[in-house]
């Protein structure tokens, strides 16, 4: 794709005069995988058109690291529907520069549709983009910010936190120990029933895989 | 649902209730009634307290409505408050529509069955009668309230009435009839009404939808509930009904991991 192609994908985002054909000019943008767009793409999540936004999230992931540093540097502290798209967006690229963005929306986020997509995000980061003496005490700092994210007060976000306590697991024998202590605890504390069978779920699972690394 | 304060609510229960009996300041007596259904206060004081307020006069709206009652009826459906279920019923032929619309949703909550006379009296004259009250973003009846009532408290001698509304020219009553057909005859013909309803054009109606098949565990809907275009909150709400309705017998079938995985996606 030659970069005049680009712009006149971009043009076709800066122009478009519905939703929908905001959502389909933005889907064709993130089908070109260019990263002249990623200006576009965040501002796009700002829009308030969730149809626009999802595309937006899905250019973004395809073009991976390559976003991440202006998705940190633009991240909007208080539009929280662009907020949640752009952390949604860090936690499905993985990478680990997003770590503290991540931990700390996870925690204390205003917004639950922000806490839940931080607290999967944190479980599936891509580890081994860090330098190895990093490693340990990066996930030890995700594997302290999920247990406690498992006693928020909305289901949804202990949900999301199970997930990424699973995910989390994983990656070593010592975490896959103790995450199974903890979702044995849940099982008799956890009051939401839709969370306990997602422990329940990771329980298994967890059981039936072997620890990567 | 929607977004939510992780702040310490600085209020009492005795604060509260003592709001809700004085009489000086109408704006903390309506806030007090919402605030006790909201952190479900089931103490006895608080009931007799929302249970006299369903009686106010001092709180009216500009067109004659009752704030105050309005508030009370929401609260006491999350009280789980059998006795509250005759003053309820009472607010069924209240003259203010919000007020009926609360009553009937409380009672629905509530599982009371000894209400399903009254409500269904509320359908009388049929879709002919159910008709827009001019000036008004609202029906005669709280049309939608009251078959979702009938549907959730089992009256199966209501299926006569409940029928013909699914074909009232208001979309979301059509859909109040289907979750309630279904639900007194798990006929698959309504949940899949429903699950058309998700290809609605409009967002309202495929969120109007999306709670629709929550509130009745259509699990065939898992994959269109997960793919319609709408908030994700929205649909891991819907598929947490459909999920915890099938949990009862199985906790870890196919089916609910299917469920599961669909959510995991939507986070």
């Amino acid at each position: 794709m030659t970069s005049d192609q680009t712009q006149q994908l971009i043009r076709a985002v800066e122009q478009a005069d519905s939703p929908e054909s905001l959502s389909q000019a933005v889907w064709a943008l993130a089908a070109a995988r260019q990263k002249a767009a990623i200006p576009t793409f965040i501002r796009v999540l700002g829009y308030n058109n969730p149809g626009a936004a999802v595309a937006a999230v899905e250019g973004l992931v395809k073009l991976g690291e390559a976003a991440v540093p202006s998705l940190l540097e633009q991240i909007d502290g208080y539009d929280y529907g662009a907020r949640a798209w752009s952390i949604r967006a860090l936690s499905q690229i993985g990478d680990p520069r997003a770590l503290d963005i991540l931990t700390g929306a996870a925690e204390s986020d205003f917004a639950l549709s922000v806490r839940r997509t931080a607290a999967k995000g944190l479980g599936s980061i891509s580890w081994s983009q860090l330098p190895a003496e990093e490693v340990s005490a990066a996930q030890a700092k995700a594997l302290e910010t999920l247990l406690q994210v498992c006693q928020d007060s909305e289901w949804i976000v202990r949900y999301a936190a199970v997930v990424g306590l699973q995910a989390l697991a994983a990656t070593q024998l010592d975490y896959k120990q103790r995450v199974q202590v903890h979702f044995q605890q849940l099982d008799k504390s956890e009051p939401d029933l839709t969370v306990r069978a997602r422990a329940q779920m990771a329980s298994v699972q967890l059981q039936q895989m072997p620890v990567l690394n | 649902m929607g977004e939510s304060h992780s702040e310490q609510e600085p209020l009492t229960v005795e604060q509260v209730i003592a709001n809700l009996q004085q009489r000086e300041d109408l704006g903390l007596r309506y806030y007090a009634a919402w605030w006790l259904g909201k952190f479900r206060v089931n103490e006895s004081a608080a009931i007799d307290a929302l249970l006299a307020a369903l009686e106010d006069e001092a709180d009216r709206s500009p067109d004659g409505g009752y704030p105050l009652r309005r508030n009370a009826a929401r609260a006491l459906g999350k009280l789980d408050a059998p006795r509250a279920v005759p003053a309820l019923i009472g607010c069924l032929d209240n003259s203010d529509y919000y007020v009926r619309e609360a009553a009937a949703q409380s009672l629905e909550e509530l599982g009371d069955t000894s209400c399903t006379p009254v409500l269904m009296k509320l359908l009388d004259g049929g879709v002919a009668a159910a008709q827009p009250v001019p000036g008004k973003p609202h029906l005669v009846q709280p049309y939608e309230a009251v078959l979702e009532a009938l549907g959730t408290l089992q009256a199966s001698e209501a299926v006569p009435q409940i029928q013909p509304f699914l074909d009232h020219p208001t979309e979301k009553v059509q859909y109040a009839a289907a979750r309630a057909m279904y639900q007194l005859s798990e006929n698959p013909v309504y949940g899949e009404r429903l699950v058309q309803a998700l290809q609605e054009d409009r967002l309202p109606l495929r969120r109007s939808a999306l709670m629709d098949l929550g509130a009745i565990g259509y699990l065939p809907a898992a994959e269109a509930i997960a793919k319609t275009p709408a908030e994700n909150s929205l649909k891991l709400i819907s598929l947490k009904g459909l999920l915890e309705h099938h949990l009862e017998s199985n906790l870890l079938s196919e089916k609910s991991i299917e469920i599961m995985n669909l959510m995991d996606s939507l986070l």
